[in-house]
């Protein structure tokens, strides 16, 4: 019953050291959670800043290729709170090591390309082309919790 | 004359009902049956054979990793599925495995006009839309 109880406690403290470091705020919206995560995980909204946030938004019918079309009620509701949480504007903790490599005024579409990213991801091009992987914007292929803002 | 097109609705309707299980299912199946007369007046019943056809058939014209439904439904659509683009798992699509799949209009059309331009290279014509789900509600 100790073991147990210690043990416990271990999870615990491992939780939250993760949430003083490596932890992200997790989407909390049910629209950005349906629509976004339809077809990919639906990114921390802390990653980009509002600006391009709005312009991927705005450039649904080509989003990467991509027609992701939504209906305008749906991309205003997901707009206000992609924009409102953004890593310039909600962002704390982990936010700022990515936004610190944004430009003034910069609007990165691709959170994959933020030195901060790619500082963590070094790796060979055979693991990215595992099928497990597809493609670089699949965290939980490797993070299992990524969705939930734990990124271990 | 009324009566016959009554009884000529009504024998539309008929597969649509056979298949019957969710009633927004039914709504989205007479939707599309109502469509498909409009096209083409001659239209009779759904069928989840071409439903089949359409689902399995590898298509050119579309984006080049995703040649076919199967590309990201995979062949069983009892089975989970993984999105050829993102990686991302995708839950089994056939009713059997997944009774809410084809419950939602909005959900729905959306898919069908993402996953159609994907894999055809353009929309899915009503007809499709309906064999489609006659074949995924049957499987
Ligand atoms: C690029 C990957 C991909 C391909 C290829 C693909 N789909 Fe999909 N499809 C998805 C995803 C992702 C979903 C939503 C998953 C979810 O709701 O769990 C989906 C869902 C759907 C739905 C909505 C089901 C529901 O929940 O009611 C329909 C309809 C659909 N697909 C039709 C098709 C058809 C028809 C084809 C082939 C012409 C096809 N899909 C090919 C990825 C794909």
């Amino acid at each position: 019953m100790r073991a147990l109880l210690a043990a416990g406690l271990l999870a615990l403290t491992a939780t939250a050291a993760a949430a003083d470091d490596g932890r992200v705020r997790p989407v909390t919206d049910p629209a950005v959670l349906k629509e976004c995560g339809a077809c990919h995980m639906a990114f921390q909204s802390v990653f980009l800043p509002a600006r391009s946030w709005s312009r991927l938004l705005d450039g649904l019918a080509d989003h990467f290729g991509e027609d992701a079309t939504l209906p305008a009620d749906t991309v205003e509701v997901i707009r206000t709170y992609l924009t409102a949480n953004a890593g310039d504007t909600g962002g704390r903790g982990e936010a700022r090591k990515f936004m610190r490599w944004v430009a003034p005024g910069g609007t990165p579409l691709r959170i994959t390309e933020n030195p901060a990213f790619l500082r963590e991801h070094r790796f060979p091009e055979s693991v990215w082309k595992d099928p497990k992987v597809v493609t670089k914007s699949n965290c939980l292929a490797c993070h299992r919790r990524a969705d939930q803002g734990v990124y271990e | 004359m009324k009566r016959s097109i009554l009884m000529a609705a009504m024998l539309a309707l008929a597969p649509a009902l056979a298949l019957a299980g969710d009633p927004r299912r039914d709504a989205i199946l007479s939707d599309y049956a109502a469509e498909a007369r409009r096209v083409d007046p001659a239209f009779a019943a759904f069928s989840a054979q071409r439903g089949e056809t359409l689902f399995r058939s590898r298509w050119s014209g579309g984006d080049p990793r995703t040649p076919s439904c199967t590309a990201c439904h995979t062949a069983d659509p009892r089975q989970p599925g993984q999105n050829a683009k993102t990686g991302r798992p995708i839950d089994p699509v056939a009713v059997s495995a997944n009774p809410r799949r084809f419950t939602d209009k909005a959900t729905v059309e959306k898919h069908f006009m993402r996953d159609c331009k994907s894999v055809l290279g353009r929309e899915c014509t009503p007809v499709e839309k309906g064999d489609y789900i006659a074949f995924m509600a049957g499987y």
